[in-house]
């Protein structure tokens, strides 16, 4: 027994040497994430799932969003605008590749482009690049895009995740194995577990720390908890607020709160009856008392908002007010609308904890005004496939992260099926306006629209609170576009 | 009565058993507050005169939810044995009685029915027509099937054998006649004991099933349930956790305590034996 142990005493030691060494020079993170992704293709899909783990690690695009919102060069180096603003002339970097070893020139912008573009296209927002009618290849590294009309946050929208830079060669390959022009490439997909990713040695820009990446796909809180507890995963760009107060005060762990731009939203069918009519959808709103969501579903740390737009972005107007918590007059318009004892309707709810909570919370809600909810969960996969593609929903909780998509309200086909005509004229004034003060009034009028109309029920701006490993550094503490950016992230000890 | 009393397991379980059984039944009449009621500023209140166990994370009152849970959870289990007893009984009995193809049959076909468990069956029937109460009754109803199929046969065989079953087949009963006559009557009190065991497994069983999501759906409640709304919230509070927990293991005692204790009281053969063993 005795030699046993000194035996394993012994072992122990050694690996604790063995570790120690590899310790000192830690470089690979194993991160927790709510939703696993449905491909790897961020051209090919909405699932912000898809841009947590691709997003500037493994694809890269003209442009590049950093942690404050602000367009920086990506793959563009520099660029030039006509006076007319209808032209854009991109100086690509040079030596870049693929991780498959293609070399990557103005050839794979113009492709990228026009695979966007294409009747076929999959792309979750074509609409962003269809101004772009003619697109010229000067040289192997200079790229010209022709508009057709002024776009006011053109490089933005180059350095969405829907707009990285593809190969031809490799491009139909991207959902399951993403070849693209990051820091990091593509090493396994365990489905329903796991996401590998490796530092690539011939990147061209400025290498990154670390030099392995592995994204562990966790849904249930207290799995995650105990994952962080034990150490089996460094961290989360999003824990869940409810059980947030374990590491509260714990030296082990960090909490970065910041904002999102993740509107979160009671998705309301506007198609279908009764939800087409205004008076039900005002009711809803006078029935909402988004205080008690945002105190019971996130435990305080989402901000109100009255209209799906961001309360940190310099053009909002606070329109929390529109339909202020009044459980009599909710009563009124829903018998005004034909329905003095309510109705039933179901509550779809995808995997997360703001949904799952703020549903009960909302059911109860409701229940006071009359209307009856059945609350049905859903795993994520099948959430995209009835609610987000095929609409076969009455309400259902979600939040948008896209930034500055107030512009969905403008698309007829979107999932809640709002048509106006007028918001839709607006949208494309707004999109061709580039002085500041004009888009700002239509910003404010867009967002007035939308609140008076209530087409959804606007609950709350999503917190972004990540729990990390307190000796990990460079993680975004703000999240201004959907992605988890591993280009910073190191072990400072 | 008296037969009841002579065993004090049994006394107390049944009184146990019937008292959970009564606050759930209560709980169609009156809860001390509604359990629909969602008040976020009471939240994770601990125990007081005016929440006796407290309240949850959406300030729900704990003794309402559990006398509500507790509710569901015998529903869903008593339904589940009626189909397993209705469907099951009868099945054993044709095996016991006919013999030959039809037992080879009904074996067979419990056999093939236990290897499926409870919770394969609810996933499935989940898939099929989506999470429910009722689909946990199925589930867990199919699951019994077999467990009473062979009890029945089990029981009816050693029965069948016996001078009053063959005189009655001289009298020319048929074999219908003779499983529904002579040998449901003869095994009823082994029914009741399998009966009382299967009621607390299908407690189990619906607050497993609850507690991965495929049972009892909000804003209804079931003690399972209440335990996945708490299991994330463990380490912070965990008297949520504590309450549905042991409510589910007090129950379970007092159904298997109950079931032991009849067990003696009313098979006078296991009375026999035990006295032989203790002499």
């Amino acid at each position: 027994m005795t030699n046993l142990m000194k035996s394993l005493g012994l072992a122990l030691a050694l690996a604790g040497a063995m570790a120690g060494t590899a310790l000192a020079q830690p470089s690979e993170v194993r991160i927790g994430v709510a939703l696993e992704p449905p491909i790897l293709d961020p051209t090919a899909g909405a699932a912000e799932a898809i841009d947590i783990v691709v997003y500037q690690n493994i694809f890269e695009g003209l442009t590049r969003i950093d942690q404050n919102g602000e367009v920086q060069p990506g793959l563009a180096r520099e660029w030039t605008i006509s006076p007319d603003q209808l032209t854009y002339t991109f100086k690509l970097a040079e030596g870049v590749t693929f991780h498959d070893g293609t070399a990557f020139d103005a050839e794979d912008v113009k492709f990228t482009f026009e695979r966007i573009l294409a009747e076929d296209s999959v792309n979750a927002h074509k609409e962003f690049f269809t101004p772009i009618t003619a697109m010229t290849v000067i040289d192997p590294l200079t790229v010209e895009m022709t508009l057709d009309h002024v776009v006011g946050r053109f490089l933005f929208d180059l350095g969405r995740g829907d707009a990285v830079i593809v190969a031809p060669e490799s491009a139909d390959n991207n959902a399951n194995e993403p070849i693209g022009t990051g820091p990091f490439a593509f090493v396994q997909w365990n489905k329903g577990s796991r996401v590998v990713l490796e530092a690539y040695g011939p990147y061209w820009g400025e290498p990154v720390h670390l030099s392995k990446a592995t994204y562990v796909f966790i849904s249930d809180t207290s799995t995650m908890t105990n994952a962080l507890l034990a150490g089996d995963v460094d961290g989360t760009n999003n824990f869940a607020t409810e059980a947030l107060g374990v590491f509260e005060g714990n030296p082990q762990y960090q909490i970065l709160v910041g904002t999102t731009e993740g509107e979160t939203i009671l998705g309301t069918n506007n198609r279908k009856p009764p939800f087409d009519n205004l008076k039900v959808r005002q009711a809803m709103a006078h029935a909402l008392d988004r205080q008690a969501i945002i105190d019971g579903a996130t435990y305080g740390y989402g901000t109100p908002i009255g209209a799906p737009f961001a309360p940190h972005n310099p053009y909002y107007v606070d329109l929390t007010g529109t339909y202020p918590h009044d459980v009599e007059k909710a009563k009124a318009l829903l018998a005004e609308a034909g329905f003095p004892d309510g109705f039933s309707a179901t509550l779809k709810l995808p995997p997360v904890a703001y949904a799952r909570l703020s549903g009960q919370i909302i059911a109860s809600q409701f229940a006071e005004v009359g209307i009856k909810l059945e609350l049905i969960n859903m795993e994520f996969a099948q959430w995209l496939d009835e609610v987000y593609t095929n609409n076969d929903f009455d309400l259902t909780i979600i939040s948008h992260v896209e930034p500055f998509d107030i512009g969905n309200y403008a698309n007829p086909d979107y999932y809640f099926g709002y048509d106006n005509p007028q918001f839709q004229a607006l949208i494309t004034e707004l999109n061709g306006t580039t002085d500041e003060a004009r888009r700002k009034e239509l910003a404010v009028e867009a967002q007035t629209i939308l609140a008076n109309d209530a087409v959804n029920g606007y609950l709350f701006e999503l917190a972004q609170t990540g729990v990390w490993n307190a000796k990990l550094t460079g993680m975004w503490q703000n999240s201004p576009i959907e992605g988890l950016v591993l280009r910073d992230i190191r072990w400072t000890e | 009565m008296r037969r009841v009393l002579a065993h004090p397991s049994l006394a107390i379980g049944l009184a146990a058993t019937l008292l959970f059984a009564a606050l759930g039944l209560l709980s169609l009449a009156w809860t001390p507050y509604p359990i629909e009621q969602i008040v976020i500023p009471r939240r994770f209140l601990g125990p007081s005169p005016e929440h006796w166990l407290g309240t949850d994370h959406l300030g729900r009152d704990m003794a309402s939810l559990v006398m509500s849970g507790t509710l569901t959870s015998f529903v869903v289990a008593a339904l589940a044995v009626a189909i397993g007893a209705g469907v099951g009984v009868p099945l054993g009995l044709a095996a016991a009685a006919w013999g030959g193809p039809v037992e080879w049959l009904v074996l067979r076909l419990s056999d093939f029915v236990f290897a499926f468990p409870a919770i394969v069956v609810a996933i499935l029937i989940t898939t099929l027509v989506g999470p429910g109460a009722s689909n946990a009754v199925v589930a867990i109803g199919i699951f019994n099937i077999p467990v009473f199929a062979r009890v029945a046969r089990g029981g009816a065989l050693s029965v069948a054998t016996l001078d009053f079953v063959a005189a009655g087949r001289l009298a020319g009963l048929g074999n219908a006649a003779v499983a529904f006559q002579h040998l449901l009557p003869n095994i009823m009190s082994l029914l009741i004991v399998q009966g009382t065991i299967q009621l607390s497994l299908g407690i189990l069983s619906e607050a497993g099933l609850s507690y991965v999501g495929l049972g009892t759906q909000p804003p209804d409640t079931s003690l399972g349930l209440m335990l996945r709304d708490a299991q994330s919230l463990f380490l912070l509070h965990p008297w949520l956790t504590l309450v549905p927990g042991l409510c589910i293991v007090l129950i379970v005692i007092a159904l298997n305590i109950a079931g032991d204790g009849l067990r003696d009281a009313i098979d006078p053969r296991l009375r026999q034996s035990e006295t032989n063993v203790t002499a």
